[in-house]
């Protein structure tokens, strides 16, 4: 009588999700590489122009990165919701976390090479400039949630509050693209790019919501 | 040659001194950030060269900056859309019309315009009412030389500039962010005070198109946008002339337009400025640090003519 060979258990699916992390972790610090070198190494490594504001650069890269990053996590709700593709909903907290690491390093920059961490002019600067207001209150705003953003604290809360204290990520990128349409002299295309963009997350929102 | 290789070679510091600067000012950047921050210190040393007229005690800007980060919305408002959009813009032949309260009114070609004057370097601060600075070897003459040559009238109080309008050369005139063409005006007595320039030519050569060529206005005690650009027009009036970014947006931009440290633009402090290449903020100085213009402005309230 033949052994029947006990059926192999199913091979259990590999997380490919981990490994996707990583390369999202890669790519997200690509612009933090790309600077350095193009500041320090003289764009050896990537090119480019020859910088002729480097501080100008890193304040753009970064607040541009920011807020590229939090659009990317407000689109992964309304991504799913459309695809019912489900895994993507483990990115979302990479992405946030990676807004307002681009975010405080754009707000960090400001205080050290602008205002040399001088608290004095910081506070007048803040208090008295409206698109400067807004920009330091979005970034406030962001800190709460980066703050809860560990799964203990998820726990802590329970879901049901977590997700209304991230309902605060609407008000902060609003003011974000506020504050990207205000610092310019004359009408710019790029702030309107991202006031569209941020308009649509939101429009698509409330579209999948009725 | 083309006709306006105006400036006189024997007059100009020798290209290979600036490149040295150039390549000794990014290696110390970079070692700034990393060490002690030691920016300041560094960018502020003395210069050996003989003392010019308003030539200040800091390095000057390199040339890729001074002729890759402008401000000359004509080609577009990005700080490199000059230099990307300019390359084939034509100053050969060039004319400009001399009109209003003058002798003569008529249209010069620019030789005829330039003719007789001595080119002198002028190293200048440059600030840019957005909060950046440069500094700039120009090469041009007194304004004062050519307003005597033009001759205006005893009515004449005010001279007015005019950018070319070319909307096919220049692509930036096709958007409407500001009213076309760009007009600059000074006061008869800012016109003819002796810091005040026409400039020909940046770093001993011919003024690159992304600078204003071949003929622009250097107000230095002022907000960089007073000077005017690739200048087709110099209109002498009885009455104080409407001025572009004025006439844009005038809660932000005056007439005057004087460097300020203690007038701040509604939206951003100018007690400060970043002199591009440097990391950290200096402070601003008031005119520019041109305080020999003061008395141009004696009893005037700064704050209400901005």
């Amino acid at each position: 009588m033949a052994l029947t060979p006990p059926t192999a258990p199913r091979a259990k699916k590999r997380d490919w999700v981990p490994g996707a992390k990583i390369l999202v972790w890669l790519v997200s610090l690509a612009p933090v590489a790309i600077l350095a070198d193009r500041i320090f190494l003289f764009g050896q490594f990537t090119g480019g122009d020859f910088v002729d504001d480097p501080v100008e650069l890193i304040q753009h890269w970064t607040g541009t990165a920011g807020l590229i990053f939090l659009c990317c996590s407000l689109a992964i709700t309304p991504i799913r919701r459309l695809t019912h593709f489900n895994p993507i909903i483990r990115f979302r907290r990479l992405l946030g976390l990676f807004a307002f690491f681009y975010a405080s390093l754009h707000v960090f920059s400001y205080f050290v090479f602008d205002q040399r961490m001088q608290l004095g002019p910081i506070a007048e600067d803040v208090i008295e400039r409206n698109w400067i207001l807004v920009g330091f209150l979005a970034w406030i705003l962001l800190i709460p949630l980066a703050v809860t953003s560990t799964t203990g604290w998820i726990r802590r809360m329970g879901g049901k509050q977590w997700n209304r204290l991230h309902k605060l990520v609407y008000p902060s990128v609003a003011l974000i693209v506020l504050h990207f349409l205000w610092q310019t002299k004359v009408l710019e295309p790029e702030p309107l790019i991202y006031a569209g963009i941020v308009t649509v997350l939101f429009g698509v929102r409330w579209w999948v919501r009725k | 040659m083309p006709s306006n290789q105006h400036p006189h070679p024997s007059e100009v510091t020798p290209e290979s001194v600036y490149l040295n600067r150039r390549s000794f000012i990014k290696r110390a950047s970079a070692a700034g950030i990393g060490g002690a921050l030691v920016a300041g210190g560094v960018f502020a040393r003395g210069r050996n060269a003989p003392h010019i007229e308003g030539t200040p005690d800091e390095d000057p800007t390199p040339w890729e900056t001074v002729t890759g980060y402008n401000n000359f919305y004509e080609f577009g408002t990005g700080k490199s859309d000059p230099k990307k959009y300019a390359q084939d813009f034509k100053t050969d032949p060039w004319s400009i019309e001399v009109t209003g309260e003058v002798a003569e009114e008529r249209t010069y070609s620019f030789d005829e315009l330039v003719d007789g004057f001595t080119v002198e370097e002028r190293i200048y601060r440059m600030r840019c009412v957005e909060g950046w600075s440069m500094v700039v070897p120009w090469n041009g003459f007194p304004l004062k030389d050519l307003i005597e040559k033009l001759g205006p009238t005893e009515d004449a109080n005010y001279v007015e500039f005019t950018t070319l309008m070319d909307r096919r050369q220049m692509p930036g005139q096709n958007s409407p962010i500001l009213p076309w063409p760009y007009v600059e005006a000074l006061r008869m007595d800012e016109a003819m005070h002796p810091l005040t320039l026409m400039v020909t030519g940046v770093y001993g050569k011919t003024l690159p198109p992304q600078n204003g060529a071949p003929i622009r206005l250097i107000v230095p005690w002022k907000y960089g946008f007073k000077g005017a650009k690739s200048i087709v027009k110099i209109r002498f009036t009885k009455r104080q002339p409407r001025t572009t970014w004025n006439e844009a947006i005038p809660r932000e931009y005056g007439f005057y337009a004087n460097v300020n440290p203690e007038v701040d633009h509604p939206r951003w402090s100018q007690a400060t400025e970043r002199r591009l290449g440097e990391f950290f903020r200096r402070d601003t100085l008031m005119f520019n640090g041109y305080e020999e213009v003061a008395p141009l402005y004696e009893g005037m309230d700064l704050a209400r003519n901005y």
